[in-house]
């Protein structure tokens, strides 16, 4: 038996404040080998999570495990004391956390935190622990490797934290590595760089791996056996390719039925004839202080229809969001609303432009206020903007939730007693309260699960045949965006580097970046992070970093076609191709990438 | 970095020179003047017109204002009007006596309630949590003099461990301060300690919930070290704010223990200014008691910006 750890009818159970305990993970077994990468799947709520903590012996506040063995290097760790069952972590089972930027503790230096753990339990010296750290560095990559440890975590990229965490977990030379949803916080372009450091240091270094993702183009790329769960039970067990190519269960059919195809592959919607436009943004230029976030962008939205928005993390997607609302001044340009100027702040829009233009935020559990009843959340834009009350109120109320698929009695719940679901279709009720022309939409599914999110998209897009009414929806989610928008905007560094019918920018020609953003966009095939990976596009994108302001075209520092003395020099205009594309690259239009 | 301490060593001062207008204002509204309050009931009108144009009590505020002001910044605390001795000279014979309670006080109760706060939040909810919340609580809802006079009954009076009188000569050795100081040092303590107490508690328990602490603690990491070394270099910021707000409280709160156990402090001697209307010994007091209150403050607030690894080492 070269299993590393065995896994044997697991019980965790869970108590919510104030409540007794409950059930989460319902008698699941599992083992993984040496050397093996097992994937837990599932949608939130399945316990994934639970189970690969469990596996160290640790349970989360307010939840205990209840029964099972859990057999790590052939001893019983549910058995042992508390006190050696904390020698263990950190030193034969190790961790990586979703979100290396909330992981990584804030006041102290990085190095430090990286060999925390085999200095505490005595694996070394501080000098000879730390030379082993920087080699682990250079592994994956990273840059500066003798000095990053030096830094504070605030001092580098997400992506290049997000490997500094694996490089943590790594120290000690873990027996067994949990990853916990490792990439689902990055852009697509610095997910291929920490998928393929994960990797390749899995497999230097013989390490079992536990990868816990929702994401099944990932787990086609890293796995090698993968376990469904549904709601604390295991739902199908086996080989990577058996469940990707032939899944035996009705459940992880319907989740391979929820993966969107790839953006170029999906059909595309026909740009409806031309509206006049209800959002008209002209050469906007905004920022935060002295930093410049956008520069001369220039987005129209045309009534009834669907702009997509899309780009990296901090390119200025929620920023151009912000401005169109009113909530961040913009420093030069104009904004039009239904045909009117508007006002730079929003403070000075009129009741009636505020009304036509409304805003949905990415976080549900941030955008509702926990104490109000949902009834009064809906209740106060309807007497705001329409002068309702009391029965009047309370029955457009009913009908705003009808409207977004949810029953009347809702009104008089908490946001608290909601799932991530219900509570988004709230905060997409709470716009619609205003009965405004246009909504945007910030990353409105980017927290929620696959089919959670495939649910809030088909509602969107039945309120717009419904209500006529029109979209700006801002995401990372090349897929959805693809599926969904009439008409596309890619954003880089705060400028508009590509924009045209959804159909135009998803298939070639492609500006550069469109490019780069579009390969890498996982696939569900084994075997395609290698081929994606060794790209020349990708190496390019992953040495360069993004530089908001820069001079020239700002994406010149990580493109494969850069034509030096001009690119570096001269920042591109839109120039306007054939089929109602424009594009900002100095490329001529048959050396634009086209496959 | 540098930049935002400085821009707030500027806000000090500025509020320093606020709170000298106030005090300036405050003791011009007073009725009557240093003249009126000399001459006292026998005082002529006549006397009185002499008495004003010799002091210079005739010119406008503005310019005594900046004259007093000028004086203060030069060391120059004036003169008083009970004593005729100059200010700074009896400020200073007073002055250790009440810094020497204060400083005593914050060297006990900063550590003491930082280490309490820190071993309330690794258990809480249990049993040493809640029973440090119980007594702490109960020390801060009775008032000081109260605390005092329990302590001065039960060690003074029926123990005779301690002295009840805080007066010390300078031939006293380190048994007789001790016997001394100790009870008012104890009584200033327990007034403090309960607020700076509770605020290390929660700011650390609200640092528990953190990503990054349960990173460490699946790092195998005791709770001792998840605590002082992960959760208290992050909750230093609101508990550095709170152990200024209730040191500066102390200076100024000091007066109570004064009066209880007889220390000649800077407290009193304010009282006693006021009720002699001694105009130059108040202004005096209060600007030393104000510029304690944004020191201390100003203090906190640099010592924050320092702790935090943002500010000091910007991307």
């Amino acid at each position: 038996m070269n299993d590393i750890l065995t896994i044997k009818n697991l019980r965790v159970e869970g108590r919510p404040p104030g409540g007794s305990y409950v059930p989460i993970v319902k008698g699941v077994s599992l083992n993984v080998a040496k050397g093996e990468v097992l994937a837990l799947i599932g949608e939130s709520g399945s316990g994934k999570s639970t189970i690969s903590l469990a596996s160290m012996g640790f349970a989360r506040p307010g939840c205990r495990i209840a029964g099972g063995e859990i057999w790590l290097n052939g001893r019983d760790i549910m058995k042992l004391s508390p006190h050696e069952r904390h020698a263990l972590r950190g030193d034969e089972v190790s961790y990586v956390a979703q979100s290396a930027a909330a992981s990584f503790n804030p006041a102290l230096r990085i190095g430090k935190q990286v060999i925390e753990a085999p200095l505490w339990h005595g694996a070394g010296d501080a000098a000879t622990l730390t030379a082993t750290a920087v080699d682990l560095y250079r592994k994956l990559d990273l840059p500066n490797p003798d000095t990053v440890g030096d830094k504070f975590p605030h001092q580098v990229s997400g992506g290049q934290l997000q490997r500094l965490m694996a490089a943590m977990a790594m120290s000690c030379g873990p027996d067994l590595l949990i990853l916990d949803e490792p990439t689902t916080a990055l852009d697509v372009t610095t997910q291929i760089e920490v998928l393929k450091a994960f990797k390749d240091i899995i497999r230097d270094q013989g390490t079992a791996a536990i990868y816990v993702t929702h994401d099944l183009a990932v787990v086609a790329q890293v796995a090698d056996r993968i376990l469904v769960l549904k709601n604390g039970e295991m739902v199908e067990e086996g080989p990577t390719a058996q469940i990707l190519n032939d899944p035996k269960h009705e459940y992880t059919r319907s989740l391979m039925d929820a993966v969107r195809p790839a953006p170029h592959l999906v059909d595309h919607v026909d740009g409806s004839a031309a509206q006049a436009p209800v959002i008209s943004a002209r050469n906007i230029t905004a920022g935060y202080g002295a930093l410049t976030i956008l520069s001369d962008v220039s987005v129209d939205v045309p009534a009834a229809s669907v702009v997509g928005v899309i780009g990296e993390s901090g390119c200025g997607k929620s920023t151009l969001a912000r401005v169109v609302a009113g909530l961040t001044p913009l420093r030069e340009g104009e904004i039009k609303l239904d045909g009117k100027v508007a006002a730079p702040g929003v403070k000075d829009r009129p009741r009636d432009t505020l009304k036509d233009c409304q805003i949905v935020f990415q976080m549900a559990d941030t955008a509702l206020n926990p104490r109000q009843r949902i009834g009064d959340i809906l209740g106060r834009p309807l007497e705001f903007y329409q002068g309702l009350k009391g029965r009047a109120r309370l029955d457009k109320v009913g009908e705003l939730l009808e409207l977004v698929d949810l029953p009347r009695s809702f009104a008089s719940r908490f946001p608290g007693e909601l799932s991530g679901g219900q509570k988004q279709r709230i905060n997409l009720a709470r716009a619609l309260a205003a009965d405004p022309k246009v909504i945007l939409c910030d990353e409105v599914t980017s927290a929620l699960d696959t089919v959670v999110a495939a649910g809030v998209i088909e509602l969107l897009k039945s309120l717009k045949d419904k209500l006529g009414v029109a979209y700006m929806f801002i995401s990372h989610d090349l897929s959805t965006v693809a599926s969904f928008a009439d008409e596309v905007v890619v954003l880089y560094a705060g400028r508009v580097v590509e924009k045209g019918p959804s159909k135009a920018v998803f298939s070639p020609p492609f500006h550069p970046y469109t490019k780069l953003l579009l390969s890498s966009v996982p696939e569900m095939r084994q075997g395609w992070l290698e081929g994606v990976a060794d790209t020349g596009e990708a190496k390019a994108a992953s040495a360069g970093s993004v530089i908001i302001g820069a001079k020239g075209c700002p994406f010149a520092n990580r493109c494969t076609h850069v034509i030096a003395g001009t690119c570096d020099r001269v920042t591109p205009p839109l120039r306007d191709l054939p089929g109602e594309l424009s594009v900002a690259c100095h490329l001529d239009t048959d050396a634009l990438p086209s496959t | 970095m540098y930049r935002i301490i400085l821009t707030r060593l500027g806000q000090g001062l500025l509020t320093l020179l606020l709170a000298s207008i106030i005090i300036f204002g405050a003791t011009e509204i007073l009725p009557g003047d240093v003249a009126e309050a000399i001459l006292g009931q026998s005082r002529t009108d006549e006397a009185l017109a002499t008495l004003r144009e010799e002091m210079g009590l005739n010119r406008p505020a503005i310019v005594r204002y900046f004259d007093w002001l000028g004086g203060m910044v030069q060391g120059d605390l004036g003169t008083s009007l009970a004593t005729k001795r100059p200010v700074a000279d009896m400020i200073e014979s007073r002055m250790w006596n009440t810094l020497r309670l204060a400083l005593l006080a914050a060297a006990i109760s900063v550590p003491l309630s930082l280490a309490l706060g820190l071993w309330s939040a690794m258990r809480a909810g249990g049993k040493v949590d809640k029973t440090l919340a119980m007594t702490t609580l109960a020390l801060i809802a009775v008032p000081e003099f109260f605390i005092g006079l329990i302590l001065m009954k039960v060690f003074a009076v029926e123990l005779k461990w301690l002295s009840a009188s805080a007066n010390t000569r300078p031939y006293f050795d380190f048994w007789q301060n001790f016997r001394a100081l100790a009870l008012p040092v104890a009584t200033l303590s327990f007034a403090v300690l309960a607020h700076m107490m509770r605020m290390t508690r929660s700011s650390v328990i609200n640092i528990f919930t953190s990503p990054y602490l349960e990173m460490a603690a699946l790092k195998g990491l005791p709770k001792r070290r998840l605590v002082i070394r992960h959760a208290l270099p992050n909750a230093l910021s609101p508990i550095l704010t709170v152990i200024a707000l209730n040191l500066s409280y102390m200076v100024s709160g000091v007066i109570i223990v004064e009066t209880v156990f007889g220390v000649p402090g800077l407290t009193r001697l304010l009282v006693d200014g006021v009720t002699l209307r001694d105009i130059p010994l108040i202004q005096a007091c209060a600007m030393i008691f104000g510029a304690v209150y944004i020191l201390l403050n100003l203090l906190a607030d640099v010592l924050s910006i320092m702790a935090n690894p943002r500010l000091r080492y910007p991307k």
